[in-house]
């Protein structure tokens, strides 16, 4: 129908343009209103226009590439920066000028209201679109609207609609527009397609149903229809609890992934070689910015950038470890309390060095389009891929470093010297060269931890710091010198600080978990995996 | 050997110092010396640093003018390290002993609070470029930030007005600023008839970046089918992770519009602004501000800086302000003589970079124009609503049911900064 419409009026158009065409150039003229009331009316006369040329009009200035010239007053498309603007013809993409000043450029200005007229103006027009997925993104979209508007057009393309996948969404957006339909019947219709959705508009509309007006009578006054949103609701509730549930174990995993990517390189430094390494932090903050550098260098390898920075952010990080241990630490075996100091000042040389190259400022990492959004499992319970990304990568890391531990010969060599370092030189283990090497993995699997933290918190001087008193505490938590211990230590933290931060917030929750792991090693000073044996007590 | 060493380092020092001493007498004759007092390194440097560059600039700027009262300008940069006493300690060290005749500086409250004691008894003269929780107004303080009342109720204002928003939350770090905005914004809210239940408040420690449960319950709670709207005091670095999350579980403007206190284009720029198209921020002054005085001042600090990239922000323009007012008032005064500059700042007016005029008043806060302005693409902001006029600043919010009674005005008769109308009592206090 609105196809046929569109042919009549091209058709009128051509017998009386002058009329029609005034109202198009009065709606452009429009745009550039400076009231944003008299910019919304003219968005909605042109997504009413059925003109072809609306589309890409509107595409435009929903991209905010919209602009008007100061002087001409005629509307462009233009893109570029300050003083290096391309501007090009809105309707056929005609490249017009090049280099054009910011000063001599208007933007059509845009915002929340109008953004989502926009939306819908162009959802409208989409309704035709040839592609079934455009149409019913197009019918979701449109079910947002007014529903005076909206009602008409969705029946219109029930009608019209051949796919039954867009049938489907246009039929439910219907029945949401429609559950107070003056007649019974086709609420209990809009009921029953409704049933099961699990999606907060309609629970909304469904307790907005089961209200009383103000004369005490029931909005809804059919009682079976009543009984049966009653139970839809219960339904809907006990869902909510179950994801809500789901969602918190999520959270709390993925916040337990990130405190083990954060501490597992001092589980190696701290846990198996005994070193207080306060400069762990800044391992991160050098990964971090290795990711960073990468994709300053290969900005056309944003995708990949994640899995080049991995091995590089460990060489970096753990050269940089070999360095120190070579330099510093290696002076001070058996001294705690002088290492920690040491390793303290080095971790404030690392940072002013790295705000002194980069400056103070946080830098923009870019996180690659895959790792972007959410998974939307149903519409309560959506999984953000970047934090699925995470929980993945972190067994991953885990299990190679178990590997390297267990079976390799350099982490036989390793356990020999750390266990018992005389008897490893008396059999032939260069045990300083060891040393050096395991540290260096140790910073090294920071720095990889470093790649990982850059998708989700700052890269900056001061990214270290924020992350070096929750790896310890995860350490010690979890048992010195095991790698499981810190495995769980990460993941009963993560969990605990997520399932407690609903009841007692954010604040509240860190210092009730802090309080809960200082009682935890009153009891187990060793942490919970403790080690045992001979070399304990050294 | 060690004690030799230490000794030559000793007596390179101590010449050091004395060479310092001997040309800090020197120019003392012929320069007028302007403090900064910005935190270069620690956690503030990200924000505090560009203010730095902005006094300097401003400093070079006017000596190429030929000076001021036929003296040239010497600025003196310290570095309070983002440590709170330690700005104290500086700020003792401008004023006493490089003997500065003005302090631009500050970015915190904490500091602010701990360096006024200093400027107090030693009779300087600060000027303070950042927003504030109000609550204050001290003899030798000039707060060219905005105050709650410039800044946080017009944001509501337009969110209850042009967005029909009914729901709010209000989201913070848990210091002094979030906890005094957001109460007099909770008072605020329940005086326009929003039920306590519809009021979410939030607070989360310095550098939070686990935002997940947060960002869930805030879509949680706008789900329930009225308009809602996030009201940010969320401070520093917390910012990103905190855009980021809201971002990954696709919030967006139009659902749940975020409204911020701390965001400018500065903090925009260490992050990807494409999802965050459409939330707000409210300030006195945008980069975007489509003003020739506004270019002119971008081109010189790109100029200056040296980087096309780098943006200029609200607290830049309040320097802006600030530093040229002091100038227009020690040319007035004649002399920069403390009390006789502080006696010719009032009533000031000098043009700001968004097209208005900035006016000094007497409770040393200034008249500006309060903007709201969308996140773009570009991570610059556009204006979508402005107040008609300048807005007076507020130093005692009326908002507040202890603060309501009490003005700050420094001209006589009153000559406080703490004054109850009700009682007619100034607080033996000073600020």
């Amino acid at each position: 129908m609105i196809r046929y419409l569109l042919v009549l009026k091209l058709v009128f158009l051509t017998i009386v343009p002058t009329a029609w065409s005034l109202d198009w150039e009065n709606a452009l003229k429009q745009l550039g209103d400076k009231k944003f009331a008299q910019v919304e009316s003219a968005v909605k006369a042109l997504g009413r226009s059925d003109d072809l040329r609306a589309k890409p009009l509107l595409e435009t200035m929903l991209e905010n590439k919209l602009y008007q010239m100061k002087h001409s007053k005629v509307l462009v498309h233009a893109e570029g920066k300050r003083n290096d603007f391309k501007t090009y013809d809105v309707f056929t993409g005609k490249e017009l000028a090049s280099g054009v000043k910011k000063r001599e450029l208007k933007r059509i200005r845009v915002n929340n209201r109008i953004r989502s007229t926009l939306k819908s103006a162009l959802a409208r027009i989409a309704l035709d679109d040839p592609n079934p997925e455009n149409r019913k993104e197009a019918a979701e979209n449109l079910r947002e609207g007014d529903p005076k508007e909206v009602t008409p057009l969705l029946k219109q393309a029930l009608l019209d609609e051949k796919s039954e996948d867009v049938r489907k969404s246009i039929r439910f957006g219907l029945a949401t527009l429609q559950l107070k339909h003056p007649d019974p019947e086709i609420r209990r219709e809009s009921l029953r397609l409704l049933s099961g959705s699990l999606e907060p508009e309609v629970k909304n509309l469904l307790i907005k149903a089961l209200e009383k007006n103000n004369d005490g009578t029931w909005i809804e006054s059919e009682t079976d229809i009543r009984e049966q949103i009653a139970k839809e609701l219960e339904n809907i509730e006990f869902w909510e609890v179950v994801y809500s549930g789901i969602k918190t174990l999520f959270f709390g995993l993925s916040l337990g992934s990130v405190l083990l990517l954060a501490a597992i390189g001092l589980s190696v430094t701290f846990g198996v070689m005994g070193v207080i390494n306060m400069a762990h932090g800044e391992m991160l903050m050098l990964g971090a910015y290795t990711t960073f550098v990468i994709q300053q260098l290969f900005p056309q390898f944003i995708e990949y950038s994640l899995l080049i920075s991995i091995p590089a952010a460990f060489l970096v990080a753990g050269i940089v470890g070999i360095l120190l241990e070579r330099t510093v630490i290696r002076l001070l075996y058996g001294r705690p309390l002088e290492t920690l100091l040491a390793t303290f000042g080095v971790s404030l040389v690392l940072q002013q060095t790295v705000r002194s190259i980069f400056g103070p400022l946080n830098q923009n990492v870019i996180t690659p389009s895959w790792m972007q959004g959410t998974l939307e499992i149903n519409p309560l319970l959506s999984l953000t891929y970047n934090r699925l990304t995470i929980i993945i990568f972190v067994p991953l890391v885990l299990v190679t470093l178990l590997v390297l531990l267990k079976k390799s010969h350099f982490g036989l060599e390793m356990r020999a010297v750390t266990q018992n370092r005389g008897m490893a030189g008396a059999m032939g283990i260069r045990s300083d060269r060891i040393d050096a090497l395991t540290f260096g993995l140790g910073s090294g699997i920071a720095g990889i931890g470093g790649v990982a933290l850059s998708q989700l918190t700052n890269v900056g001087p001061n990214l270290g710091q924020s992350y070096i008193i929750d790896s310890f505490m995860v350490v010690v938590f979890g048992g010195v010198g095991n790698l499981w211990g810190t495995f769980f230590g990460a993941m009963s933290l993560g969990l605990a600080n997520k399932l407690l931060e609903p009841f007692a917030g954010a604040v509240a929750a860190k210092i009730l978990v802090l309080v809960l792991i200082i009682l935890f090693l009153q009891k187990r000073p060793r942490g919970m995996f403790a080690l045992k044996g001979r070399f304990v007590e050294n | 050997m060690i004690w030799k060493k230490h000794s030559s380092f000793a007596k390179r020092l101590l010449l050091t110092g004395l060479a310092g001493l001997v040309v800090g007498l020197a120019n003392a004759a012929d320069t007028i010396k302007v403090g900064a007092l910005h935190s270069l390194s620690g956690t503030m440097a990200i924000s505090e640093t560009t203010l730095k560059d902005t006094v300097l600039m401003l400093v070079e700027e006017q000596n190429k003018k030929g000076g001021l009262l036929g003296k040239q300008l010497e600025a003196v940069v310290v570095d309070p390290a983002s440590d709170w006493p330690l700005f104290a300690e500086k700020a003792r060290e401008l004023v006493d002993i490089e003997k500065v005749d003005v302090v631009f500086g500050c970015w915190t409250s904490v500091s602010r609070k701990s360096v006024l004691p200093v400027f107090e008894e030693l009779n300087g003269l600060l000027f303070y470029p950042v927003q504030y929780e109000g609550e204050e107004s001290s003899k030798n303080v000039f707060y060219t930030g905005a105050a709650p009342n410039q800044q946080a109720i017009p944001a509501v204002n337009y969110l209850m007005d042009e967005l029909g928003v009914e729901r709010w939350v209000l989201a913070g770090t848990d210091y002094v600023y979030p906890r005094t905005t957001n109460k007099i914004l909770e008072q605020y809210l329940k005086d326009s008839g929003v039920a306590a239940s519809d009021i979410m408040i939030n607070y989360t420690p310095f550098g939070h970046s686990d935002w997940q449960t947060i960002v869930s319950d805030i879509r949680t709670f706008g789900s329930e089918g009225k308009k809602t709207a996030v009201v940010s005091t969320i401070n520093g670095d917390a910012n990103v992770p905190f855009y980021k999350e809201l971002g990954n579980q696709g919030i967006s403007a139009e659902d749940i519009p975020v409204v911020a206190f701390s965001v400018g284009e500065e903090e925009l720029s260490g992050i990807d602004t494409e999802p965050l198209v459409g939330h707000l921020a409210a300030w006195n002054y945008f980069m975007s501000a489509d003003e020739d005085v506004n270019y002119g001042f971008i081109e010189k600090w790109h100029a200056f800086i040296g980087n096309e990239e780098r943006v200029t922000n609200d607290p830049m323009e309040a320097h802006y302000i600030g530093f040229n007012m002091w100038v227009e008032a020690v040319e007035k005064a004649g002399t920069t003589d403390v009390d006789a500059v502080r006696e010719a700042m009032y009533g000031l007016t000098y043009p700001n970079l968004t097209g208005g005029t900035a006016v000094m008043n007497t409770n040393h806060h200034l008249t500006k124009p309060v903007l709201i302005g969308e996140i773009q693409a570009d991570g610059q902001f556009e204006t979508v609503w402005q107040t008609p006029g300048g807005v007076i600043g507020d130093a005692w919010s009326d908002f507040l049911p202890d603060s309501k009674p009490i003005v700050a005005d420094w001209t006589a008769p009153i000559s406080c900064g703490n004054y109850n109308i009700s009682t007619g009592k100034c607080s033996g206090q000073n600020y």
